[in-house]
This record gives C-alpha cells, sequence and structure tokens, in this order.
C-alpha cells in the first residue's frame, strides 16, 4: 500500500499496528527511555538541594542552600578543587595543542615516512587500557619526585588528550581546501604566510573542537590523577569521589553538578564546531 | 579558485616542507610525549610483572594474580561482555530508528534525548548510578509507587547489574552517535529499492544498513569494551567488594600493599582481554589509514 508511494517511501508511516496504538506505544517506549536517562540526573538534582533525606522517604525532607553555601564558602574545599581543575585542564591544552598542531598539519599535509606505525602509535592510548601506564608513571614519578604535584598530573593528562587533538587537527587540516592554499601561494606568499593566513584560520574551528575535547577530558580525569595526583593535588572528580566515599551525598552531588554544567554545555554545542567535513576526515 | 592547471608547476603549499626531515621534526614532539608516558611505562608494566625479587624473571606474580583474583578475571569479562552486547543492541535500535523512523517527531525527540550522557565522566556517572540504584533509591521507589514491584522485594542494585547498568548508560550514546552518523551517509537509494520492493523496517534495518556500517559499529564496540577495561571510578563507587573487577584490585594493591609486581601482572592479564578487541580495532583502522593515503 505505502509502497506506492515510493519517493518518500523512507518518511511514510508503514508500521502494521493500528495508529493510536501505535502512538501509544512509541510514547510508552520514549517515556521509559527518558526516565533511564533523566532519573538518575533528576535524582542527582534532588540530592543536591536536600537538607534531609533519611530511607524509607521517599523524597527530601527539607529541601534548602546549606551545603552550596559550605561548598562554595572562601576557603572550601570545592573552590580550591575547581581552581586546581581548571589550571591543571588550560595546562594540558597547551601542552597538548602545541604538539598536536605541528603533528597534525604533518599527518594532514606532508610526506611521511612510516605514516601507518605512526598513526598507530597514535592510536595506542585510545586503543589499550590505561591503567598499566598510570601504575607505572605513578611508580616512576615518585621516584622523581613528579608524584603529587600539577606538572606531573598535567603530563598524564596530555599524554592522553594529545591523541585525540592530533587525530582532530590533523581531519581539520586535511579538510582544508588545498587549492586555496595553491592561490595564495601563486599570488607570492610564502609558505609561512600561507599557513598563517590561510590554513590555519581555515582549520580553527577543528582545533577549537580539540582544545574543547581535551580541556573536558582533562577536566573530567579519575584514573591518572588518582595514581599520580595523591595525595597533594585533589581536582573536582577526586573531590566528587571522596565525598560519595564518605557517605556524604549532598557535596558528592554538588560536586558532581558543577562537573556536568561544562560536559553537558558541549554536548549541546559540540556539532557547531565539529562539522561533519571535518568529522568525515578523521582517521584518514 | 584557482585551476589546477595554474597550480602545477608552480611552488604549492604542499613542495614547501616536503623534506621528509620536516615533516619528522613537526612529528616528534608529539610522538615524545607518546613515547615517554604512555609506550615506555607499558613496557615497564611488561618487565615488573616478571621480574623477581632478585631481578631475574618469574612467573610468581602470575601464580599469586590468578591465585587471588581468578573470579574477578572472569567477573570482569564477563561485565564487559554483556555491557558491551547491551550497548550494541541500544545503539542500533536507537540509530536504526533515527534513519529509518516513520514518525518525524519521536525521530526528532529521539534524537535530542539520547546523547545526554555523551559527555558526563564516568565519575560522575558512577555517583548517578550510585544513588539511583540503591535500595531506597529513585529506581525502587518509582517501581513501588508504579505498583511493578512490592516495596518487600525492593532490593539494592548496587552489584554487577549497577556496573553494566551505568557503562551502558555512559557508552551507548557515544556509540549510537557514531553509528547514527555512519547510517545517514549509506545511499538512501539502497534503503528506498528494498522498501519499495515492500522489505519491513526491520529487515531494512538487518539486511541492508547494518552490513554497511558494520566497521563503525564494531569500532564503536571495541572502543567502549576497552574504555570500560580500565574504568576504575565505576567499580570503585558501585561494588568495591569481592568479587569486583580487576582495575579495583590493582588499586588496592598498590594502595594497600605498594606491591606493584602483583598490580603489573593483573594489568598484563587485563591487557590481554583488551588485546582481543583491540586487535580488531587496529586492524580495521590501519586498514582504512592506508586505504585512504
Amino acid at each position: 500500500m505505502a509502497t506506492l508511494d515510493a519517493p518518500a517511501a523512507i518518511g511514510l508511516r508503514t508500521w502494521s499496528l493500528p495508529s493510536p496504538l501505535a502512538t501509544l506505544f512509541r510514547a510508552l517506549v520514549l517515556a521509559l527511555l527518558a526516565f533511564a536517562i533523566f532519573g538518575p540526573l533528576l535524582n542527582l538534582l534532588l540530592w543536591a538541594f536536600a537538607e534531609r533525606w533519611y530511607f524509607p522517604s521517599k523524597l527530601p525532607l527539607e529541601y534548602g542552600l546549606t551545603y552550596w553555601h559550605r561548598v562554595f564558602q572562601p576557603r572550601g574545599n570545592a573552590l580550591a578543587s575547581l581552581g586546581t581543575s581548571v589550571w591543571i585542564a588550560v595546562l594540558t591544552v597547551i601542552v597538548s595543542l602545541a604538539v598536536a598542531v605541528p603533528a597534525g598539519y604533518a599527518l594532514a599535509r606532508l610526506r611521511l615516512p612510516f605514516r601507518g606505525a605512526i598513526l598507530l602509535a597514535f592510536l595506542l592510548p585510545q586503543a589499550v587500557p590505561n591503567l598499566p601506564v598510570y601504575v607505572n608513571i605513578a611508580q616512576v614519578f615518585y621516584q622523581i619526585g613528579l608524584n603529587g604535584t600539577i606538572l606531573g598530573v598535567v603530563l598524564v593528562h596530555a599524554s592522553h588528550g594529545l591523541v585525540l587533538a592530533v587525530w582532530i587537527a590533523s581531519a581539520a587540516f586535511a579538510s582544508v581546501d588545498v587549492s586555496l592554499e595553491e592561490a595564495s601561494r601563486n599570488l607570492g606568499a610564502s609558505a609561512w604566510t600561507c599557513f598563517r593566513t590561510v590554513t590555519l584560520p581555515l582549520a580553527v574551528p577543528g582545533l577549537i573542537a580539540s582544545a574543547i575535547f581535551v580541556f573536558l577530558e582533562s577536566l573530567d580525569e579519575f584514573t591518572g590523577t588518582y595514581f599520580v595526583g595523591v595525595p597533594d593535588v585533589t581536582t573536582l572528580p577526586l573531590l566528587m569521589f571522596n565525598a560519595t566515599m564518605g557517605g556524604n551525598y549532598q557535596i558528592s552531588s554538588i560536586t558532581a553538578l558543577l562537573l556536568l554544567v561544562p560536559s553537558i554545555g558541549f554536548m549541546l554545542v559540540v556539532e557547531r564546531f565539529l562539522k561533519s567535513d571535518v568529522l568525515a576526515m578523521v582517521g584518514r | 579558485m584557482t585551476t589546477t592547471s595554474l597550480a602545477v608547476g608552480s611552488p604549492s603549499a604542499r613542495s614547501l616542507l616536503r623534506g621528509r626531515g620536516a615533516a619528522l621534526l613537526l612529528i616528534a614532539p608529539a610522538l615524545g610525549v607518546v613515547g615517554l608516558f604512555f609506550v615506555a611505562p607499558l613496557a615497564m608494566s611488561a618487565v615488573v610483572a616478571f621480574r623477581g625479587k632478585e631481578g631475574g624473571f618469574t612467573l610468581e606474580h602470575f601464580a599469586k594474580a590468578f591465585d587471588f583474583y581468578t573470579t574477578d578475571l572472569v567477573f570482569t569479562l564477563a561485565i564487559v561482555l554483556v555491557a558491551t552486547l547491551l550497548i550494541g543492541l541500544v545503539a542500533i535500535a536507537i540509530a536504526g530508528y533515527l534513519t529509518l523512523g516513520g514518525h518525524p517527531r519521536t525521530v526528532a525527540l529521539l534524537r535530542w534525548l539520547y546523547r545526554w550522557p555523551l559527555f558526563i565522566p564516568f565519575v560522575v556517572a558512577g555517583q548517578l548510578m550510585r544513588t539511583f540504584l540503591a535500595k531506597n533509591g529513585m529506581l525502587n521507589h518509582v517501581l513501588i509507587g508504579s505498583g511493578l514491584i512490592e516495596p518487600i522485594s525492593a532490593q539494592s542494585l548496587l552489584d554487577w547489574r549497577g556496573i553494566v547498568v551505568a557503562f551502558v548508560w555512559k557508552q551507548a550514546p557515544f556509540v549510537t552517535l557514531l553509528l547514527a552518523g555512519a547510517m545517514a551517509a549509506v545511499e538512501s537509494q539502497h534503503i528506498e529499492a528494498a522498501r519499495n520492493l515492500g522489505a519491513k523496517r526491520l529487515r531494512v534495518l538487518v539486511d541492508i544498513v547494518l552490513p554497511q556500517v558494520r566497521g563503525t559499529l564494531l569500532v564503536g564496540l571495541v572502543l567502549s569494551f576497552v574504555t570500560m577495561l580500565s574504568v576504575l571510578s565505576v567499580p570503585l563507587m558501585i561494588n568495591p567488594n569481592s568479587p569486583t573487577m580487576v582495575t579495583v584490585d590493582v588499586a588496592y594493591r598498590i594502595s594497600t600493599f605498594a606491591d606493584y609486581a602483583v598490580a603489573n601482572a593483573l594489568c598484563l592479564l587485563s591487557l590481554a582481554l583488551a588485546a582481543i578487541g583491540a586487535v580488531f580495532y587496529l586492524r580495521h583502522a590501519v586498514a582504512r589509514a592506508e586505504g585512504a593515503s
């Protein structure tokens, strides 16, 4: 029947279920999915504003901001951890991009010997469990005094973030139209001028995307900091973890909310920075 | 726009740094960081795990690891496999509906809905599930409130099930995103042709669309598999007591006994588990990289 409307066949409903039943079914599935996704988040929100919440009651007995005041008090742990986290993430972005941009350009534009092997090396940190790496870096860093330092944590974060940055940067450079570069060169621009005024500006959205990825990954990183940062570097995820394990659900929920804001914000805008033409070049 | 004939023979952007030395110079710092802070520690893991007290070769650390943690190794593999399977099913279902779904408003809503956990860190997912799935958590309250279970039969899901739920919740959107992207690139004529011949949506999904996006699905699942193997926060927060995942055991060996030898033996064993997946992934990725260059 519906197959007669050939051109729009994909967009047409051909379910054999009668329409009201199908609508009900769709609504039910969507509702279940929404509960599965937002239920845990709503639960977190309740905990963040709960003053008192004891066992048999389904909802908090009292709401308030006492714990928010405690988290945001001027010399509180949370603000210090937030500062540490952001500082580490910024340094990680700088280190990662400083080495990833030239590497990405070389991978995208230049003739490289052992290109396959090099690509493979940049795959490793994503394709291999990181635990053994963190364990042994922690042992070495402990001996040379880098354990518990910001620099140590930044190096660990950068070695992982770098990989994503190289792949995205390389894709960003690869998506720049070569003929534009050739035009500028033909008009007499030096290679450096051409890179600075043509290639780089065109690749900037992709590079921003990779910077955001690296920033978020560093901000959210737990395992590496757990091994390398202790006992002196407490990032936000570690603070949250300690609060959770200590049974202080209000503090841990508020901290979790602080971590969620950039994550969800990025989820909402990611496509603005990572256009499909760049995505299509990832891994090429 | 210049024409290509104009560009030929003129110094193109490509040619300036044609020297392979320059290319290697540009890439050396990045390779150095990966080598120093990733490959070297990985190699060290292999050395430490096999080195005895006097420095000779030994298997005693592995014997000890198997002695204490065989259950946990099996537990880990089972959890990660079940989670990977569920992630695959969820991703196929959602991406499939996004591609073939016949109800535009449902498709739009689903597209908006599914990706919320995409960038939420594992440590937060662990914390979310720790309160959501507890015996007196929101899930049980809703189940009791809707009359689906009796209050007396409410139970805590903070065991292997909690870990699986946290993993699927966090990773399924990632695989879905990859898969939906790949499915959108499938030639719509193929789909239309099959639909015109009277194929049902499910048939189109299984017979036409899925075979064309197999590579993407594989990459997404293998990446998730490997990632989940080395997540420490989720099992630590949801189910730290035995049987638990190997990552927890590694952290415990180090923080309690400073026993790097057995910890590294455990790490190598979990690497071996990951190797199965990684081989698939690397083979696919390298084939693609070489095919495109």
